[in-house]
């Protein structure tokens, strides 16, 4: 039962950085980046092709710049191109399958069982000593926790502060002299080069690459993100994104129990789904109902 | 100082709903001047206001600030030399942000990955406390928390940051009370004086346009019909004001908020 506790969290910071990536675009920026699925899948991709190239810590800048090549593309058609944002994630999420394709050399799967993975090499460098069985987490929790801090720190810069105010009113940013198209696009870069980031690891962790490996990480993030949300209501970016993070492992370990108690696999997306509609709608109906109280009450 | 040269905007050309909303006007703006815009409904008040700050670009004619054509220059570049307050106190700041990061975004203060200092934070506790409502010890709370009359005065004081070439004012105490109205209107002035900033201010009140500032337009349907300042606006009162309009543009001054006292 530890191990599996163990892996759920490790998958959870995993996916922790796709949420911090939906914390950025969806929670600051106020887009819904539908994208997101073909830039995790791309991160996979370039990572997997680095990693088999022989060099697994490149393949971690190598996957974050793929991920922001993809955001800077549906940044663009969004901002420049005069396409709506959800059609603009879309269609490069359709593009990427293609390109993710002929990334991975015509094929659909990439096997990472006897290379060389960043998780192979801190697991190598740790042999033996009583650290062993913990090496992934240690790794993965290391740089999750590199990337928090220097996203607080970076929300709190000038251009954070400018990426935040874009997604809360535009208006006001243009009237400061700030051009809210360079904003979105650095913002949808940046979310992007994580979510692929994120797609990378999850690869090296799998010891494979496979162009379903994206698939409804969108849904699963979301559900992740407004889970988050509940720990942390209305309080600072810090707390926001302490929150993002919990919410992914909460969201994972409540997943390996509902394995345990024979919830089959396949259900994962259906339950993410759900949690996604819960969380949004909810608050929504019991306006509705608060409303209609009030109306009853003054009659 | 600013100079609109004939300048004309249809919206909608070519469908029904075509509207001239701006027909050839024409403007000279001098330095210091405090420029007070009314008319009807439709007259083209904040289409006018929108034409100078850039919201969407003029059909025809050029728009001259401070001896440079921005005819051509994107919104946000004009906001540099331009300050602008709507009537809809939410318009000027971000809600889910506080107030210090709301100035700090205003100060355009350094470089992109700039901090918030402490020295900044002094400035901006200095600035707040001149408006005198007790902002300058909530500086860390989120502007969404703020009442519509403290927000107003924090986006003038937002707009005024770095002294802008021009003020627009946009009707921007008509969703206070008369209180705060009276308030955010006396720091209006103060900060304007202060700076010697070159304003233009649309109003409903007829009364605050003839006595705020030192020259009153009035528009009708696209139009400026008539321009007063110096001594011959001093000696001119409300009553005329409606005359004149009803002169002019042959039909009685009609505005949903209008108020005459």
């Amino acid at each position: 039962m530890a191990a599996l506790i163990q892996t759920a969290v490790e998958l959870g910071l995993i996916s922790s950085l796709t949420v911090l990536a939906l914390y950025l675009s969806y929670t600051m920026l106020n887009v819904c980046d539908l994208s997101t699925d073909g830039a995790f899948t791309m991160g996979a991709a370039v990572g997997a092709v680095v990693v088999l190239a022989g060099h697994p810590y490149l393949s971690l800048p190598a996957a974050m710049l793929a991920g922001m090549v993809s955001g800077f593309i549906t940044a663009i058609l969004q901002t420049k191109m005069g396409v709506d944002s959800l059609l603009a994630g879309i269609t490069v999420n359709t593009a990427a399958y293609s390109v993710n394709i002929a990334i991975m050399g015509r094929s659909s799967l990439l096997n990472l069982n006897s290379a060389d993975t960043v998780f192979s090499r801190i697991g190598d460098s740790l042999d033996g000593s009583v650290l062993d069985p913990m090496s992934k987490l240690i790794l993965i929790t290391a740089l999750i926790l590199f990337v928090m801090i220097c996203l607080v720190a970076f929300l709190r810069t000038r251009l954070g502060l400018a990426i935040r105010a874009t997604g809360d009113n535009p208006d006001m940013v243009r009237s400061s002299s700030i051009n809210t198209v360079a904003i979105t696009v650095t913002g949808l870069c940046l979310s992007n080069s994580l979510t692929a980031l994120s797609g990378c690891l999850l690869a090296q962790y799998n010891k494979s690459a496979n162009i379903d490996i994206g698939t409804g990480m969108l849904t699963i993030a979301l559900a992740s993100l407004l889970i988050g949300r509940l720990f942390f209501r209305n309080k600072g970016v810090g707390h926001g994104i302490i929150g993002a993070v919990i919410g992914a492992i909460f969201f994972r370990i409540v997943y390996t129990l509902a394995l345990r108690l024979n919830m089959p696999a396949f259900m994962l997306k259906l339950v993410s789904s759900v949690i996604v509609i819960l969380a949004i709608s909810g608050p929504y109906f019991i306006g509705k109902l608060k409303e209609m109280k009030e109306v009853r009450d003054n009659a | 100082m600013l100079e609109l040269n004939k300048i004309s905007k249809t919206f909608g050309r070519g469908t029904v709903n075509e509207k001239k909303a701006l027909t050839d006007i024409s403007l000279k703006v001098n330095k210091g001047d405090f420029i007070s815009i009314i008319g009807s409904n439709g007259a083209g008040k904040s289409t006018l206001l929108n034409a100078i700050s850039g919201v969407f670009k003029v059909d025809s004619g050029s728009i001259i600030l401070d001896g440079t054509d921005i005819t051509s220059m994107s919104e946000h570049k004009r906001a540099a030399q331009i300050g602008r307050l709507f009537q809809d106190p939410m318009k000027g700041s971000a809600p889910s942000m506080s107030i210090e990061d709301n100035l700090y975004l205003a100060s355009g203060k350094r470089g992109w990955f700039a901090h918030i200092s402490a020295a900044d934070r002094r400035e901006f506790r200095e600035r707040l406390s001149m408006l005198g409502m007790g902002l300058e010890d909530r500086m860390k709370h989120p502007v969404g928390l703020l009442s519509g009359g403290q927000r107003q005065a924090l986006t003038l004081l937002m707009a005024t940051y770095n002294v802008p070439k021009l003020l627009l004012l946009d009707e921007h105490t008509a969703a206070l009370d008369p209180a705060t109205a009276e308030k955010v209107l006396d720091i209006t002035r103060t900060v304007i004086e202060e700076n010697g900033i070159t304003c233009l201010m649309i109003t409903h009140n007829m009364q605050s346009a003839l006595e705020l500032g030192n020259r009153t337009i009035m528009m009708n349907d696209g139009e400026i019909i008539y321009d007063v300042s110096g001594e011959k606006r001093r000696s001119t009162t409300v009553e005329d004001l409606l005359t004149l309009f009803k002169e002019k543009a042959g039909e009685k001054l009609s505005n949903d908020r209008m108020l005459l006292a």
